[in-house]
């Protein structure tokens, strides 16, 4: 028997990233197979997706839970339309300045509620966005409360026929979810990633091993924050039209975001991945029943969190042994081939 | 004497890491007993076993006949079951006085009240009002244990009462026990200050490791049994 | 100049409705460190309670106390037993998930059962009567609200300070295991606990619905409300919650005398303020 080794790859993850390959593949060629109503769908789903892994970033491994992540995606639906229509931007170089406007504008934030604990936290970001709603909604410039649409003239700037825009946008939405989706995977595999592992299983522990909790959690808070900000740029270049209410709707972008993650399994990487699919298929089949929809969310949600706090990924995990997304170390010894 | 409280095999557990092996141990109605121990021998999981702070199956543990293994705490109090924490773990938002009221909450008949708490320790009446993290550390573990007798318990745990505390006011208190116990109530004496647990029991049992190492009528054992069963080497 | 003490006077009798939407947060967070999402929901469900007996039993919305005060005792009471004392733990994850997701629930059964349409409860001649002293009017409604508020809190600081049910209160949130070995059951308490933080939430809900129009939707505003005053307060301190309530109302008042558009941000603002310059609130509970 040979020494034993150190790895990170398991089998299911080499699998796993041939897979994702090839889909990447196939979903970067959607304009040519799929329909325009499909389409959208997907652009949808990939939007969400990035929401959940950024939320999932921040509560299930940073211990930082938001309830108030409609704030930067708001923050930059509107700093698309502002920046576009007010500054001749080009609606993506808008989008790519509404990040770094939010990153800016996150850290004041953060100093600020960073100071009230746990449960008091998630309220106070609840306010936070309710603070952006009321003030956007004061912006005569840009509808007040009753909001505006995106000039034909910008979306024109985008591409010139309604198929190219429709595709340019899909493109824009699938490339931000391998954008984050990689983003945040390398950041927990980095040493910081390390750390923040160490400040979810004990904060006491990693203070005593030198690990600057405050500015770690800073650095998720604002970083997650510029992100979600793309993200609500892309949402609203989706949509071309933005007004405070469907900005800053705290269902829409943070409620459906946490039962994604925690039905997917919260603290895992694979976790938002599983949970948009089965909220959007859970979405597609009970839709027409409005409100019942709702209901069964919320309560399957509760349920899960009571019953299998690790979500429908964790109930995987803990069957199988898989992880697709290696971010553990396993021993492994010449004779044991197991993955 | 017949049996009040008997322990089968008693095993118990923290997650993965497992604390007590099988504990086997009988005490008669009325009667003394010490349990001695090094560090992490384990006698303080014995006693929150006992009290039902740990859940265990039901037969391990018998009262008066009846399997309370599995019970609640609150459930187990209600037998007539009290333990002085180790550390007294007072309530520190509530006075003097309302410590021991709790302590009296679950309303059994008997003979211990407030006056007679009082009467044992007549420096609470004089601290009645307040708060008990005030109180000297003799003076906490005073109120901890009258809070215990409020109770009207047929069956008292002391867990390290004298840990802590100087000498004068450790003297003080077991001073205090042949008074508590003369009621009739039997008693389970858990020390690492040896002298002192052997000195008000009759009978003694020593945990090393979490199982029971030595177990006799104390005016038997020897010293160097003692020695052996508490550090598990020769003297 | 009078016209400014009138708007002081009324956003302070407005902090009174506050403090009543923050009681209950704060007694439960007090006893169980248990912050509950859905605290403005069941504000809101109150209010719908209270319309439901008013119309059935065509009686005012006072005599509806009756009913919904131990109906919502109830509800807490069974929801605290049946799911929320499952939650709480070391980890604050699951208590805020599972309320996040009960209020989902209720705001949508809320939607379902009464539609989205705004409705008020009928107060009646008291709705619009009004004493005036000194060239300032003061509605008796408001003042009404206020005034049950302060008793409200007294009562709070009375069952919490002088009775055994108070006592029990404590002493589980001190030390949950000595507690369980005095012979408390933690579970009991807790629901206890809910059930009289709910009972405080009907009467909340109840002068609500007589002093504005309510629609399912609007649980999550009350419940920021609430949690504001009891952050401008200071956490564990039943007065500081009334005085938050008043510091949170008169905010808005002056923001909305100032442009209408201004009255939540006013409060939001404020609140913001209290916590950069002290983050443990006006009147943090002094640790014995």
């Amino acid at each position: 028997m040979s020494a034993p080794t150190v790895t990170r790859a398991t089998r299911a993850s080499s699998v796993a990233t041939v897979i994702a390959l090839i889909a990447l593949v196939l979903l970067a060629a959607a304009p040519w197979w799929a329909g325009r109503a499909d389409m959208r769908l997907m652009g949808e789903i990939l939007l969400y997706l990035s929401l959940a892994c950024l939320w999932n970033l921040m509560a299930g491994y940073a211990g930082l839970v938001s309830v108030g992540q409609q704030a930067f995606v708001g923050f930059g639906g509107y700093m698309l339309f502002a920046l576009t229509i007010f500054g001749g931007l080009h609606p993506i170089a808008a989008i790519i300045a509404a990040g770094g406007l939010a990153a800016i504008v996150s850290i004041p934030i953060a100093t600020l509620i960073f100071r009230l604990k746990g449960a008091y936290f998630a309220i106070g970001t609840w306010v936070i966005a309710e603070v952006f709603r009321l003030s956007f909604a004061q912006v005569s410039a840009l509808g007040g409360g009753s909001g505006s649409s995106l000039p034909v003239g910008i979306v024109k700037s985008l591409a010139a026929s309604r198929s190219g825009r429709e595709a340019l946008s899909y493109w824009l939405a699938l490339g931000a979810a391998v954008v984050v989706i990689s983003a945040v995977y390398l950041f927990l595999r980095s040493r910081r990633g390390l750390a923040l592992t160490a400040i979810r299983d004990s904060e006491v522990a990693a203070s005593g091993l030198g690990i600057d909790i405050w500015r770690t959690k800073l650095e998720v808070y604002v970083v997650t924050s510029a992100f979600t900000a793309i993200i609500g740029g892309l949402i609203f270049l989706q949509k071309l039209r933005i007004s405070p209410d469907a900005a800053f709707s705290v269902n829409d972008w943070t409620a459906f975001v946490i039962f994604i993650v925690v039905i997917g399994g919260i603290g895992t990487l694979e976790g938002p991945i599983i949970g948009t699919l089965l909220f959007f298929a859970l979405r597609e089949t009970l839709a027409d029943f409005g409100t019942i929809y709702l209901m069964v969310l919320g309560l399957v949600a509760i349920v899960v969190m009571l019953k299998a706090p690790k979500g429908v990924w964790g109930l995987i995990r803990d069957r199988f042994d898989l992880e697709l997304f290696p971010l553990s170390y396993r021993v492994r010894t010449a004779t044991d081939k197991g993955a | 004497m017949p049996d009040l409280l008997t322990l089968h095999a008693l095993d118990a557990h923290y997650g993965d890491f497992q604390a007590l092996f099988g504990i086997d141990m009988t005490l008669a109605d009325g009667e003394v007993i010490a349990i001695i121990g090094a560090n992490g021998a384990g006698k303080t999981t014995m006693l929150r076993s006992i009290s039902g702070l740990l859940r265990n199956r039901a037969d391990q543990i018998v009262y008066r006949g009846q399997p309370i293994g599995a019970l609640r705490a609150d459930r187990v109090a209600h037998l007539g079951i009290a333990l002085v924490p180790e550390g007294r773990q007072l309530f520190p938002s509530l006075s003097v006085e309302e410590n021991l009221l709790l302590g009296g909450k679950v309303g059994r008949p008997g003979p211990w009240s407030m006056e007679k708490v009082f009467g044992l320790f007549p420096i609470l009446e004089e601290r009645r009002r307040q708060a008990s993290t005030s109180l000297s550390g003799g003076q906490q573990q005073m109120v901890a244990i009258g809070r215990a007798l409020m109770a009207n318990p047929d069956f008292v745990m002391f867990d390290e009462v004298s840990l802590g505390l100087a000498p004068v006011v450790i003297k003080s208190i077991y001073d205090a026990l042949p008074d508590i116990v003369g009621e009739g109530m039997t008693a389970m004496i858990v020390e690492q200050d040896i002298s002192k647990a052997l000195s008000v029991s009759s009978r003694v049992y020593c945990l090393q490791e979490g199982r029971v190492s030595l177990e006799g009528r104390t005016k038997d054992v020897t010293h160097d049994q003692i020695t052996q069963a508490y550090f598990g080497v020769a003297a | 100049m009078i016209e400014w003490v009138g708007v002081i006077v009324q956003g302070t009798l407005l902090g009174g409705l506050y403090a009543l939407f923050a009681a209950g947060l704060s007694l439960i967070f007090g006893v169980m460190r248990l912050v509950n999402i859905a605290h403005g929901d069941l504000i809101v469900l109150a209010a719908y309670l209270g319309l439901s007996t008013t119309m059935m039993l065509d009686v005012h919305p006072f005599v509806a106390l009756i009913v919904v005060m131990p109906l919502m005792a109830g509800i807490g009471y069974a929801l605290q037993r049946g799911v929320l004392n499952q939650t709480l733990g070391p980890d604050i994850l699951p208590p805020l998930l599972v309320t996040f997701g009960l209020s989902v629930i209720l705001q949508n059964a809320l939607l379902e059962g009464y539609t989205a349409d705004p409705q008020k409860l009928n107060g009646g001649a008291i709705e619009t009567a009004s004493l005036s002293a000194g060239g300032l009017a003061v509605g008796v409604l408001p003042l009404l609200t206020f005034v049950v508020a302060v008793a409200m809190i007294a009562c709070l600081q009375w069952i919490f300070y002088k009775t055994s049910l108070g006592r029990g209160f404590r002493a589980v949130s001190d030390n949950q295991d000595i507690a369980q070995i005095m012979g408390l059951n933690k579970a009991h308490v807790f629901g206890l606990a809910m059930a009289l933080a709910l009972a405080v939430t009907a009467i909340a809900g109840i002068l609500l619905g007589m002093r504005t129009s309510f629609d399912p939707a609007i649980g999550g505003g009350r419940l920021i409300f609430g949690f504001e005053a009891v952050i401008i307060g200071g956490l564990g301190s039943l007065w500081g919650t009334l005085a938050g309530g008043v510091i949170l109302g008169v905010a808005q008042t002056i923001g909305a005398k100032i442009d209408p558009g201004w009255q939540l941000l006013a409060g939001h603002i404020a609140f913001l303020v209290v916590l950069a310059v002290r983050p443990n609130g006006l009147f943090p509970r002094v640790e014995h």
